[in-house]
């Protein structure tokens, strides 16, 4: 398990893309699979960045574990900010045409359809929010 | 991410090459908002983005919403994993891609 502390800033968002992608390169993760991930670990990172701490700022810890046979992928981020569960937010409408199609609440959206597991909890203070890919078909 | 911008009367082609994520979005979607006023066809040639996230396909939509009123927009040279990612989405529906 490897772990990464970092402020929940978008400007650290590439430092924290490449911290995840290089646990999965060395998983022998697929590019499609990689990218995928990315879009998640993003949506989740910025949201922290965006809302948790808002106006301030505040740490954010990312833990990535690849199961010892290969499998599957947990990625676990840790915040102290307002409590918020992402997953409570109602998936947009993908149906609606342009004019009425909103801006915005597609992050999660690509996140729940491209994990195969998501679950969020609130524990001491924390917000805990895990995401699990399988990495074998 | 990079972009190269070709302006041809009031067409405007705009070749983006790498990601767009939400650290490299700010500087498209300025790019695209002072452009859109003074053109009638936008084209997005994603020939060389290798990556898009909810921030990028938000400024799609937004000019998207934009150019309607005012002409045509496209997005061509679209890889299959960008493709997937514009099929979960439902932006296949509402963009013209090709």
């Amino acid at each position: 398990m490897k772990e990464l502390d970092i402020e929940a800033l978008v400007d650290n968002l590439p430092e924290v893309l490449a911290f995840v992608d290089k646990q999965l390169e060395a998983a022998d993760c697929s590019m499609k699979i990689q990218m995928q991930i990315d879009l998640a670990v993003e949506e989740i990172f910025v949201n922290i960045a965006n809302y948790a701490y808002d106006p301030e700022t505040g740490p954010a810890t990312l833990r990535v574990e690849v199961k010892p046979d290969g499998s599957a992928v947990i990625i676990t981020f840790i915040d102290h900010g307002i409590p918020y569960d992402p997953l409570a937010k109602a998936d947009p409408d993908i149906t609606l045409g342009v004019e009425q199609r909103e801006i915005g609440g597609l992050g999660i959206f690509l996140v729940k359809k491209n994990m195969d597991d998501i679950r969020y909890e609130y524990l001491n203070g924390s917000n805990i929010l895990t995401i699990i890919k399988r990495l074998s078909s | 991410m990079t972009i190269e911008k070709a302006l041809a009367d009031k067409a405007l082609t705009l070749k983006i090459s790498g990601r767009i994520d939400s650290k490299t979005a700010p500087e498209l979607e300025k790019t695209v908002q002072d452009a859109l006023d003074s053109i009638t066809c936008l084209v997005f040639d994603f020939d060389d983005v290798v990556y898009i996230s909810s921030a990028g396909l938000r400024i799609l939509l937004i000019a998207q919403k934009k150019m309607n009123s005012r002409g045509e927009m496209k997005v061509i040279n679209v890889n299959n994993d960008i493709m997937e990612i514009f099929e979960v989405t439902g932006f296949t529906d509402i963009l013209t891609i090709g």
